[in-house]
């Protein structure tokens, strides 16, 4: 069984929900970022969704821009992040999932790729620009070397395309929970809650939801609208640019998360109680 | 064989890579689009707009004192530098504009590198009525101000956009993250024969009028097929407009221009098929100019139009093909044609063309008295007027 998917049966089983935070690779710097995943997994980090940086993030809005910038100015390259990755499975059993453009996949060599990144300890991969029609080379390639692709759904999809997603995702569902890019303002609930019924309908496969999500109130209201698990990315990403050259970026990067998380954990057993 | 294929791609090249927000969005583009191609009151109303607004048909203008002063093969000027606005930009915007409207869009987003597609899609938003906003690299604004001031006459909102490279590929970017987020009322009006599909295809089809008249116009002229096509190639709409008419005549050579700025080095042209390799950018997998990572790189030209880091799927596709040939000319090339083009006939050329009025200095001697070029003199030069100024050291 994938490492993704053990870690939500395990969750599943504690009535917890999956905390999933995005951060970028190399922003500031790799040593950095090892050291914050290191973190933030004790602070309640379940499943680590990690950046590499492209010059053109058309599905980031300016926080995740910003940070892309900075990890591209220190060279930040995807082997260097595939070399992250191998580094902290050494020290970590958490899910690893990585979120990036196609280009950079597509340039390395889309079989090279998903070989390498089994081979450092890679779990997953989410590629916003890529949808399940373009990925006719990347999937069946990644199921060979056991990674999990994993797609989206947003809000604008169509029955037919839940339906195509959900049978082609692998690991879990990433629901787009507003019409938008990252960091935008949180999205309406009761089509969050919609949504997340719609996928249950036609997928038994984890749904978790990401865009918009920036405080623990949200994140437990999120999880009490049925999701499986929660991504926060830009405004984890925020929180750090508040303290990048500070000692502190790692202490309150680990803070929000365990805010974040703590969050979660009142939302599980709320709704366990219904 | 019909390209591109139902998923949009040409060959090897073009697709759908795009945010899964997009993709209903695109397919209900692609679903309006092949209704009006067929819609016979859609294209009479097409027909009307490019007849009376733009002033179509463009005339195709043999261009007497350039031939002679060249010596070789007659030069016919594709004169879309006389459309409405000032280039062939506005074929496309009016109708993608007009197409908005069918579907019931209030709004339209652009992007824009020298204003001229911002313009355009300014003018025919005004037109129709419609909301307008054109995003614009920071570097573009300052190097365009007479552009950002003309769209704010016509009513558009322009967004600075301020990250990146500042210029046409982070406008791109932009504008997609606009129509991402408000794709309910929004169309975005791409600008080029780029983008996702069905973009490339149907800016295409709006611009291939020009290959239509300039071939009705040259057997008038000439009584037969010319011989040779030539246009300059930024995203690529200008070319693909004038050459698909005669893709499927044998004898008709077809020749693409590229800037090639300062040189092929990294960062200092834009001769995507000379120095670019294959990737995926803003939605379409073409040749792209990009380091051995993906990332793409700076480009240079010293006309923003031409000034892009990917070339659109359908030239990909010929070029491998063999079927269109691409060259490039360097930026004193293209100041040379310029201001020969100005002093012998009287035209200033946009700066984008005078790329392709290069390569015709060239071309025409090579192929001899009895034959004949059409060069797609897609624009005028007005707006380049300043930045030739300041180029020559001419204070104003």
């Amino acid at each position: 069984m994938s490492r993704i998917k053990n870690t939500f049966r395990k969750l599943k089983k504690k009535g917890e929900k999956a905390l999933i935070p995005y951060i970028m690779a190399g922003d500031p710097d790799l040593a950095t970022t090892k050291a914050l995943i290191l973190e933030m997994e004790k602070a309640g980090c379940d499943i680590m969704e990690l950046g590499a940086p492209f010059s053109d993030p058309l599905a980031d809005g300016p926080t995740i821009q910003k940070a892309d910038l900075r990890a591209l100015k220190n060279g930040t390259s995807l082997s260097d992040v595939l070399g992250l990755v191998a580094d902290v499975r050494k020290e970590s059993a958490i899910p690893l999932v990585l979120m990036t453009y196609y280009n950079l996949i597509f340039n390395y060599g889309e079989e090279r790729f998903v070989s390498d990144a089994h081979a450092a300890g890679l779990d997953g991969l989410i590629l916003p620009d890529l949808p399940p029609e373009e990925a006719g080379v990347l999937i069946p390639a990644a199921k060979e070397a056991g990674l999990d692709t994993i797609f989206l759904i947003a809000p604008t999809s169509t029955d037919e395309r839940i339906r195509l997603v959900s049978r082609l995702s692998q690991g879990f569902i990433y629901y787009v929970s507003l019409t938008g890019v990252t960091g935008s303002a949180f999205g309406s609930q009761s089509s969050i809650e919609d949504a997340v019924r719609k996928i249950r309908a036609v997928s038994d496969k984890p749904v978790s939801v990401g865009f918009g999500i920036s405080t623990p109130e949200q994140a437990a209201e999120v999880a009490g609208m049925g999701a499986d698990g929660v991504i926060v990315g830009s405004a984890l990403v925020k929180v750090m640019e508040e303290h990048l050259g500070s000692p502190e970026l790692i202490p309150r990067a680990a803070g929000f998360v365990k805010a974040l998380k703590q969050g979660l954990r009142g939302a599980g057993r709320s709704e366990s109680a219904r | 064989m019909i390209i591109p294929d139902k998923k949009g791609h040409f060959g090897a090249y073009g697709g759908k890579f795009v945010p899964e927000t997009l993709m209903p969005a695109l397919s209900e583009l692609e679903k309006a689009y092949l209704a009006i191609r067929r819609d016979k009151e859609f294209q009479d109303e097409l027909a009307y707009y490019f007849r009376e607004f733009i002033g179509r048909p463009t005339p195709l203008y043999f261009a007497r004192r350039l031939t002679e002063h060249i010596g070789g093969a007659k030069i016919y000027l594709k004169r879309e530098d006389l459309c409405h606005t000032g280039a062939h930009k506005i074929n496309n915007s009016l109708a993608q504009v007009l197409l908005a409207r069918r579907m019931g869009k209030t709004r339209v987003v652009a992007e824009t590198g020298a204003g001229q597609h911002g313009v355009a899609t300014a003018t025919a938003a005004a037109m129709f009525g419609l909301d307008c906003e054109v995003y614009m690299g920071t570097d573009d604004v300052v190097r365009q101000s007479l552009n950002v001031f003309r769209m704010k006459l016509l009513g558009s909102i322009v967004r600075p956009v301020d990250i990146g490279s500042k210029t046409l590929k982070d406008a791109i970017n932009e504008a997609l993250r606009d129509w991402t987020t408000n794709v309910g009322s929004t169309h975005y009006v791409m600008g080029t024969v780029f983008g996702p599909h069905p973009y490339p295809m149907m800016v295409r089809d709006f611009q291939s009028v020009i290959g239509r008249e300039a071939r009705k116009q040259i057997m008038k002229l000439a009584g037969r097929l010319p011989d040779a096509l030539v246009a300059c190639v930024g995203g690529g709409s200008n070319a693909m407009g004038l050459f698909y008419e005669f893709l499927r005549d044998p004898l008709v050579s077809m020749h693409g221009i590229e800037a090639g700025g300062l040189g092929i080095e990294k960062g200092k042209h834009a001769a995507r098929f000379a120095g670019g390799s294959l990737g995926v950018l803003q939605g379409s997998k073409t040749y792209v100019l990009q380091d051995a990572e993906g990332q793409i790189e700076l480009t240079h030209s010293v006309s923003a139009g031409l000034d892009y880091a990917a070339v659109g799927p359908e030239h990909a596709y010929y070029h491998d093909e063999g079927r269109i040939e691409y060259t490039y000319a360097m930026d004193d090339e293209a100041m040379e044609a310029f201001d020969l083009l100005s002093r012998l006939e009287g035209i200033i050329p946009a700066l984008e063309s005078a790329h392709a009025v290069a390569y015709c200095l060239k071309l025409a001697p090579r192929l001899g008295r009895d034959k004949n070029i059409i060069v797609n003199l897609s624009g005028r030069g007005d707006k380049d007027v300043m930045q030739v100024a300041k180029i020559k050291g001419v204070e104003l």
